[in-house]
């Protein structure tokens, strides 16, 4: 258990833990730059940051000067975006949903996103002048509107978001598997399937200013309502008679997870288990109080990717493995510890 | 009067709940609120602490129609306990009470003075400051209760609803805690089931039956044979010390 009755007086360790994250992420970025097929020096890859940055000039080959800065440290932010991005929204959504098995997806964001991606590649919807990242996100927030329509713009219970969000995931699953089965190329399909397992190929700068700015306002307003989401501890009642807009709230982070989500999603594809446990490590962290959760869950989600996604091109020579298979791999053994050190003490 | 409502009415879909209920709590008043299950108690008391909102009707609090106040003015006079809220978050004694600060604060503001006595202050008051690191899930029933009703008094509102606050709770600590509310120099709306502790600890009684009130008075007054037989169906003996003292109330068998 964490000491909470130094809540505000802890803002220093907390300072301390961030800063530590946030340099084993400085750490991790680098590693990731310098790992791969084609191995470049950590010294190396340093000059070819300052380089891209333009504070240096140093003479380094052109060809590893690209491959760090136009393909691997793109690749790295966005991962750590990505990672960050996805445990906020699984915070989030497992306070507004008081449901410890909340992540991400729980809101068809995904189901949608694929159904969305497939219409686009499959079916040629937009004939050529969309592009599968545009069709994934026009997918995932038709089935985040289906979910608030069917609960009322997510003012009904929890539990009865929750089952909207499985509804929704239902019909857009069937919807993909039915556009896949009837289209006469199994090539096509199969291409989609992968690419909505997750994979960071082919992430380039352009996908990391725009999640940048999706990420840093998702948080800012999660971080101004994070007294609110600590109302939710007791129910939606509860924090009404605290004096919190419970609809509002609600409406409008549902709409933020969305949105953070939806454009993740339309990125990498789907990443599984980064929302659903990162939370869960960074509340046995820092206690569940929201304006410490979530930028602890941000920094460890952010670590947590980029580790991922350096053990998914490295585990099998040759291959990239799914990120979403890693995440698994990785994740499951450290969760279980957590669990077995966090059981109760009786 | 600190509370006043006029012509209260509720209900889900076409079943009404509250049919038009009107009543006034005095500042500084104990007013208990007693009825069969499904009389509408926990529905008024909503609607009176504007969890819910008429349809049609009005309630005024401080001289305000609390419709027209926000949420969160509204919590900073205004506090609401309910019967059993649980969380499976694993959260302290002190951070549930702190929670009740949550309407005086700004989004990011930082923790003040001024919410460290209200915390402290409430903690003492229900007794459990020594408690205050504790764990919500090794809490016993009736120290969560005291915990609920402590984030309650960290609002520090200027009038109370608790709905059925004593429910699973020892004799001790149902007597407990209504000398506590009793005690405080507050306005509070108890929603109680136990006839002799309304008995005890309210100034005033308001009966309600299917909705609507059927009596309003001081215990000695409204709790009497006939109206025990009428509104809960059971035969008793209800014997006064003296005069329009507390009434104690004997139930009797078959």
């Amino acid at each position: 258990m964490t000491d909470t009755d130094t809540q505000e007086g802890g803002a220093g360790t907390l300072a301390l833990f961030l800063g530590l994250v946030l340099l084993l992420l400085v750490i991790a970025v680098a590693f990731a730059a310098a790992i791969g097929d084609y191995r470049i020096s950590v010294g190396t890859v340093f000059l070819a940051v300052t380089n891209g940055l333009g504070l240096t000039a140093a003479d380094i080959p052109p060809i590893e000067q690209s491959v760090v800065w136009d393909l691997r440290l793109s690749r790295a932010l966005v991962a750590a975006l990505a990672g960050a991005g996805l445990a906020i929204c699984g915070a989030i959504l497992q306070a507004l949903l008081r449901n410890a098995l909340a992540e991400p997806f729980v809101l068809g964001v995904s189901a949608g996103a694929s159904t969305g991606a497939v219409a686009v590649i499959v079916l040629g919807i937009g004939a050529g002048s969309l592009s599968l990242s545009m069709g994934a996100f026009a997918g995932a927030f038709a089935a985040f509107g289906l979910v608030a329509l069917l609960s009322n713009g997510a003012t009904s219970g929890p539990n009865h978001t929750i089952l909207a969000g499985v509804a929704a995931s239902q019909l857009f699953n069937a919807l993909t598997s039915y556009i896949v089965t009837t289209s006469g190329n199994a090539q096509q399909a199969r291409d989609v399937m992968f690419w909505l397992l997750g994979s960071f190929g082919g992430v380039r700068w352009p996908d990391f200013q725009l999640l940048l700015g999706v990420v840093i306002i998702g948080l800012a307003i999660c971080m101004v309502m994070a007294r609110s989401l600590d109302a939710f501890t007791f129910g939606d009642e509860d924090a009404a008679s605290l004096g919190v807009p419970v609809a509002r709230i609600r409406l409008i982070l549902f709409a933020v997870t969305a949105l953070i989500t939806a454009t993740i999603v339309s990125m990498v594809g789907t990443i599984g288990f980064v929302g659903l446990v990162v939370p869960h490590a960074a509340r046995y962290i820092v206690g569940p109080l929201h304006l410490r959760l979530l930028p602890v869950c941000a920094a460890v989600g952010a670590v947590f990717l980029v580790l991922a996604d350096i053990a998914s091109r490295v585990v099998a020579q040759q291959q990239t493995i799914p990120i979403g298979v890693v995440t698994a791999l990785v994740g499951v053994p450290f969760f279980a510890i957590i669990l077995y050190r966090a059981r109760p003490q009786t | 009067m600190t509370v006043i409502a006029q012509n209260l009415v509720w209900g889900v879909r076409r079943k009404g709940i509250v049919n038009d209920v009107s009543l006034s709590v005095a500042r500084g008043e104990t007013l208990g609120l007693i009825g069969p299950n499904g009389s509408g108690k926990s529905s008024l008391l909503r609607l009176l602490s504007g969890l819910k909102s008429p349809q049609s009707g009005r309630v005024e609090i401080l001289g305000q129609d609390i419709a027209r106040v926000s949420r969160k003015a509204l919590a900073r006079q205004v506090a609401f306990v309910q019967q059993n809220a649980g969380t499976d978050t694993n959260v302290a004694v002190r951070d549930v009470v702190r929670l009740g600060r949550t309407p005086h604060r700004a989004a990011l503001a930082g923790w003040t003075a001024e919410d460290e006595r209200a915390v402290s202050t409430a903690l003492e008051q229900v007794d459990m400051t020594d408690r205050r690191a504790q764990p919500w899930q090794t809490l016993s029933g009736g120290e969560r209760q005291r915990v609920h009703i402590a984030r309650a008094l960290a609002q520090c509102p200027r009038v109370m609803f608790l709905d059925e606050p004593t429910n699973h709770l020892d004799i001790h600590h149902q007597i407990e805690i209504l000398r506590m509310v009793r005690g405080l120099d507050m306005t509070s709306v108890i929603a109680l089931h136990d006839l002799n502790l309304a008995a005890m600890f309210c100034d005033r009684i308001v009966v309600l039956q299917a909705g609507t009130v059927v009596a309003c008075g001081p215990p000695a007054e409204v709790l009497t044979q006939a109206l025990l037989r009428e509104v809960f169906r059971v035969r008793a003996e209800v014997s006064l010390d003296a005069p329009l003292t507390q009434p104690h109330i004997r139930f009797l068998a078959a």
